[in-house]
């Protein structure tokens, strides 16, 4: 059972401990500063909180010690670095327009949205996923990172762009999660490591898709069939899709689970191909974050939401829907959250599942905890700052 | 030598620069700030991205001049001035 809670906040780190079966805060760290994900390494215990300095630029936080001190680790594109700018539609937008000549800039870090962690056999090896939309790796624990640019150059972002102008189209859109940096670009909020095979890693990137390696990071491709985009003219088209939140189970690994911006999307033949497994009629079909067990592939658990001009809780109340059964039924639990008056939000990585524990933090402050599977929920605070984040240590 | 100054927001993070009067040798904006990374190394990942220009929101003035050449940092800081670096303040 894990005995530690990590939660990235707006104004800061929150890390819960569990003693004597109580969960308790520890004083604040990163105090004042966004932290939009925080996470522990389960090969050495560091942890990690992903800071989104308002004018001082994203930095990684490390702490070696169990949270006593916490160091910088900075992630940085290398020079040359390039993507093609993507522009918010405004309400004048015409898509009838001759496309004109790409507009390029060179990249810098706007936001650190994940990390991962590699396996057990490769005790430095870390990944991150920022916006716009590179995958940093590492090998010596965060000391230095490198830009997997297989994927940074990939043709559906236009080609090597170190090398010159763009040879293919690029069809990566951007996240709203962008605009906040005067940007409207496409990032990596979801890296799924194969626990079998740590050569094989899926990405998911608002807005572009689910894409898998195969090789360690040398070739990659679209993952995203059967997924449904019901905004775009062709919601299959390959490269439109919004996944919010991209998981697997452990155990299973072939067992994939997709909070999907137009649905909930279950694969369980290794992201080949996915199926929505939405019941808009209970309530399950817009939201954020997934979790899935670690065991049972088709265990899952999702915090629906009112989609998806709305974004908060489906009539005011809160609940955490499960399926046993690949998504073929869910089941909505209410025991223990508030079902008058709830405006929550729960953002994609802000649910975690671990063994029988549950836990999740919404955008007003109430962070929940489950020990049953997610049947009864215990409140651990109503008073934080908008949770980011939640993760099991 | 030249003086730099910035906002104690820094300091949080690089509690060397504070309690002290930060000068250094003459130079471009470019060369002082590398000076004060020397001091305190990791300083110019806070103010510089990673292609060396100011970060967006991070004013930089020699004197009472705000410089413009926020890419290459060329502006030559004389040897009495006063670089001073501070938050680009948007209200709220």
């Amino acid at each position: 059972m894990s005995n530690m809670i990590l939660l990235g906040t707006r104004k800061g780190t929150v890390i819960f401990d569990r003693t004597n079966g109580a969960w308790r805060p520890r004083k604040i760290v990163h105090e004042g500063i966004p932290v939009c994900y925080a996470t522990s390494d389960p090969r050495d215990g560091t942890l990690w909180a992903s800071l989104d300095h308002g004018h001082w630029g994203p930095k990684l936080s490390r702490s070696r010690d169990g949270g006593a001190t916490w160091e910088d680790a900075p992630v940085k594109y290398p020079e040359g670095a390039r993507y093609i700018v993507k522009v918010l539609p405004t309400p004048d937008f015409d898509p009838e327009a001759p496309v004109g000549e790409p507009e390029y800039a060179p990249a810098t870090v706007y936001k650190i949205w994940n990390l991962a962690f590699g396996s057990v056999d490769q005790p430095g090896r870390i990944y991150a996923g920022t916006i716009p939309g590179g995958l940093f790796v590492s090998n010596d624990g965060g000391e230095s990172w490198e830009l997997n640019r297989p994927l940074w150059n990939h043709e559906s972002r236009g080609g090597d762009l170190f090398a010159g102008d763009a040879t293919s189209e690029n069809r990566w859109q951007g996240t709203p999660a962008s605009v906040d940096y005067g940007v409207f670009e496409p990032g990596i909020h979801s890296i799924i490591v194969d626990p079998r095979d740590p050569d094989h890693i899926y990405v998911a990137v608002s807005t572009a898709g689910v894409i898998e390696t195969t090789d360690g990071g040398r070739t990659w491709q679209g993952r995203s069939r059967g997924m449904l985009n019901d905004y775009s003219p062709d919601p299959e088209a390959e490269w439109v899709h919004d996944p919010h939140f991209v998981t697997s189970c452990a155990g299973q690994p072939d067992h994939l689970w997709q909070q999907n911006h137009c649905g909930v999307f279950y694969s369980d033949d290794g992201a080949r191909n996915w199926r929505k497994v939405s019941a808009p009629d209970a309530g399950v079909h817009f939201g954020f974050p997934v979790a899935a067990d670690a065991q049972d592939g088709r265990t899952a658990w999702v915090v629906p939401a009112r989609s998806d001009m709305e974004r908060m809780a489906i009539a005011g109340g809160l609940f955490v829907a499960r399926t046993s059964d690949g998504g073929q039924s869910w089941q909505a639990f209410r025991d223990g959250l508030p079902q008058d008056n709830a405006y929550d939000i729960v953002l994609r990585h802000a649910l975690d599942a671990a063994g029988d524990c549950l836990c999740f933090g919404s955008t007003t402050g109430n962070v929940y905890l489950s020990e049953d599977r997610g049947e009864t929920w215990q409140c651990l605070g109503n008073n934080y700052p908008p949770v980011y984040s939640v993760r099991f240590g | 030598m030249p003086t730099v100054e910035m906002t104690r927001h820094l300091y949080r993070f690089f509690p060397a620069l504070e309690n002290r009067t930060i000068t250094v040798p003459t130079g471009s904006v470019a060369e002082v700030l590398r000076a004060v990374n020397d001091i305190a190394p990791g300083f110019t990942d806070y103010v510089l991205d990673e292609h060396g220009a100011l970060r967006r929101h991070v004013i930089l003035s020699i004197n009472d001049t705000i410089v413009i050449d926020r890419k290459t940092l060329s502006d030559h800081v004389p040897d009495d001035g006063t670089v001073s670096i501070f938050q680009a303040l948007s209200g709220g």
